[in-house]
């Protein structure tokens, strides 16, 4: 699915990662975990094509297409993800206004026919339904007045319906409260399958109780230091990354 | 099929390059010679086998504008207009004018179905769609069709080009015409007062809701030549109306004028909704060509609880001087403008409202979204005038602009005064940027860049939009991608 090799990359001059080397196969989720700094939210912009971002060295493969030849809206329609960190706020553009053009754009990219208004509420609707929200959601602006948790589960539920092929979750669990966490727990554990694979960027290792990874990875100093089970995710938690980080040079 | 409501995209199949509405039509035309003169207005009066007395008033109207210095107080640069140096008439050759609308001459229907107005009234009658409109086609210096008078005329409406109101009904045009907007209001009210040659007129009698939209739809096909035209409406106690305006016109080189007036007359409990989609040729990308547009719009809530409602978006002309306004004299009549400017490459618009408060409990509403891109320079410029009577006056302003890229200008002019302790005045304003982000969140989500920047600027508009009629609003929504192609990367 992914395969990352000596990924370099700098923003404004200043390297941030240094040679990150990563393979998620098909149908494997991994943790990315790492103290403030590290680098994880610059992979999750890397990776999807912020131009703020330049890439200074190494190769990204994704589905055996080079990813970062892609503008972002092409990598989005090739079944790239990402989970904001921070949801932007559309001013006046309905959520499932906003929703049915970005479905549509993905559908048209993969050759499938669009969606009419109604065919894509209902759903919208239900991918609503399944994970809890209320209809409501749809109707409002694009995450405007949405509290943290609401933007968070409108990642989740942008997520559902366009079904991607790789999910990146920025720190989607940081804000949440526990009911939340599991929602967006259960948004990721409802796409599991065997051409679904997920990147989980977290601070924490609750997250992990609701998506238990395959593999977790931890990042310091742009670059990966170290890689294990779920388990190792509860060994950071117990000991503290320093320790860990320490452990490692 | 509604007016309007078919789809950019059949105009984009039949023209290319950015303004898909820039085609000529080839018609024999009867065109007065250049220059303007006294000669000219008697030319144009017995052209148009005026009365007498219209000829008096457009030689009065002549007589001040030539007394008259063009206004520069607008922020709109533009080198000197040379009044001798264009045509004031110009009519597609013919006979009589057209009795049904099987005489109109076919070149002329295909340059209409081209843009998307159906002349045709079966077309309406085979559609599907629950609403109709009755339409006034004005090309060049006349009406050459308006479709389903004789429905309006069963409800006793008058729906049809000012000149045939001239002769059938000279009585109510000799009463209400310049009584809003006089012949020496200002410089390019009394140039169109002396040489106006077609528009459109429409009169709502006493308790009637008009049955169905109206709608006039203006294009400037000639070479050389001024548009100017007026349009009178007048809505007695407790009638209703919502009439729409779209404009266009062929790509030339050079500027072309447009001076039209439009006056309003709403009586005790009457509510006129006037909409306009200005989508004039805004010249090319280096400022080259384009039309003038210099309008004065004015309604005059006349009786108690009244309402006019202006709703323009305006994305066409390289320069536009355009303030439509309310005079709110009836006790409790309400004036409201929503609008919307865009301006791309080098175009020029100042554009904004009046709300002048002179009854008791009189409110306005003013919403502006002001969009500019590329080198383009916009302008919302209002006034909110509140006289000692005015008691209980309110008004709320909310000027929004929105800037994409970093050679463009966003400006804000409100004027408030207020002779009222009374009165409540309130004005917000905002400018912003579309923001990277928001662009990065569009396309991580697979837009476009273009789609992603149309989605914002419509989402930024929504306000206003929303209070066009749907026909026009999905038209609206389209033309502001448009425009605006080619402003990001």
């Amino acid at each position: 699915m992914l395969e990352i090799r000596n990924l370099h990359a700098a923003v404004v001059e200043k390297p941030i990662l240094q040679g990150i080397d990563l393979v998620v196969p098909d149908g494997e989720i991994h943790a990315i975990m790492g103290p403030n700094g590290s680098g994880k939210s610059t992979l999750a912009y890397v990776l999807s094509g912020r131009e703020d971002f330049a890439v200074t060295a190494g190769s990204v493969t994704f589905d055996g297409a080079d990813l970062l030849a892609m503008e972002p809206e092409q990598r989005a329609q090739a079944g790239l993800f990402l989970a904001f960190q921070a949801p932007v706020e559309l001013p006046g553009v309905g959520n499932a206004n906003f929703l049915r053009t970005a479905l549509n754009a993905v559908r048209r990219a993969r050759g499938d026919e669009e969606l009419d208004a109604a065919a894509f509420l209902k759903l919208a609707r239900a991918a609503a339904k399944s994970l809890h929200m209320p209809d409501d959601m749809l109707k409002r602006n694009v995450n405007v007045g949405f509290s943290g948790g609401e933007k968070k589960r409108n990642e989740v539920l942008q997520m559902a319906i366009l079904r991607p092929k790789l999910a990146i979750l920025d720190e989607t669990d940081s804000g949440l409260d526990i009911d939340a966490l599991r929602i967006v727990g259960d948004g990721v554990n409802a796409l599991r399958s065997e051409r679904f694979s997920a990147l989980v960027i977290t601070h924490h290792q609750r997250l992990l109780d609701h998506i238990v990874p395959d593999r977790v990875h931890v990042l310091a100093h742009g670059r990966i230091i170290r890689s294990g089970g779920a388990e190792l995710a509860r060994e950071l938690e117990a000991q503290g990354y320093a320790q860990v980080i320490a452990e490692a040079a | 099929m509604p007016a309007v409501a078919e789809t950019l995209d059949t105009v984009r199949a039949v023209t290319d390059g950015g303004y898909k509405w820039g085609f000529v039509t080839d018609i024999e035309m009867d065109m007065a010679p250049k220059g303007l003169t006294e000669d000219t207005v008697r030319l144009i009066s017995a052209r148009k086998q005026e009365p007498a007395w219209l000829l008096e008033w457009r030689l009065r109207a002549f007589a001040a504008w030539q007394a008259m210095e063009e206004p520069h107080w607008a922020m709109l640069h533009y080198p000197p207009i040379d009044y001798q140096d264009a045509h004031y008439y110009a009519a597609p050759r013919k006979k009589d004018g057209p009795k049904s609308l099987d005489e109109v001459d076919p070149a002329l229907l295909r340059t209409y179905e081209k843009l998307g107005i159906p002349l045709r009234e079966r077309a309406f009658l085979a559609g599907v769609e629950a609403s109709n409109i009755a339409v006034d086609a004005v090309f060049d210096s006349v009406s050459v069709a308006t479709t389903f008078r004789a429905t309006l005329a069963k409800s006793g409406v008058i729906f049809c080009p000012i000149s045939e109101a001239v002769r059938d009904h000279p009585e109510l045009v000799q009463k209400y015409m310049g009584s809003v907007v006089p012949p020496s209001d200002n410089f390019f009210a009394a140039l169109n007062s002396a040489v106006f040659t077609d528009g459109s007129f429409v009169f709502i009698p006493k308790g009637v809701a008009c049955p169905m939209e109206l709608s006039t739809y203006f294009r400037i096909n000639a070479r050389n030549t001024g548009q100017f035209e007026r349009t009178l409406i007048i809505a007695e106690d407790g009638a209703s109306v919502s009439y729409l305006e779209g404009c266009t016109a062929p790509m030339r080189d050079e500027n072309q004028l447009h001076a039209a007036v439009v006056e309003l007359i709403a009586m005790d409990d009457a509510r006129i909704k006037y909409s306009t989609v200005q989508n004039w040729y805004p010249g090319d990308a280096e400022g080259r060509g384009g039309i003038y547009n210099f309008v004065t719009k004015r309604g005059v809530c006349r009786g108690a609880r009244s309402k006019i409602s202006w709703t323009q978006v305006e994305t066409g002309s390289a320069i536009t001087w355009k303030y439509p306004s309310c005079v709110l004299q009836g006790d409790g009549s309400i004036g409201e403008f929503y609008s919307v400017a865009v301006t791309n490459n080098r175009q020029q618009a100042d554009t904004g409202t009046k709300m002048i408060h002179i009854g008791r409990d009189t409110t306005s509403t003013i919403v502006s979204k002001g969009i500019s891109a590329g080198h383009s320079n916009n302008t919302y410029r209002g006034l909110v005038r509140v006289l000692p009577k005015a008691a209980g006056a309110r008004n709320h302003t909310q000027c929004d602009s929105l800037l994409i890229g970093d050679q463009c200008g966003a400006h804000t002019v409100p004027y408030i005064e207020s002779r009222n302790a009374t009165a409540r005045v309130e004005h917000e304003a905002t400018t912003s940027k579309i923001a990277e982000d928001q662009l990065f969140y569009c396309r991580q989500r697979g837009l476009s860049e273009e789609d992603a920047v149309g989605l914002i600027v419509n989402g930024f508009c929504r306000e206003v939009l929303k209070e066009l009629p749907m026909e026009f609003a999905v038209e609206a929504q389209k033309l502001l991608a448009v425009s605006l192609e080619g402003s990001v990367g």
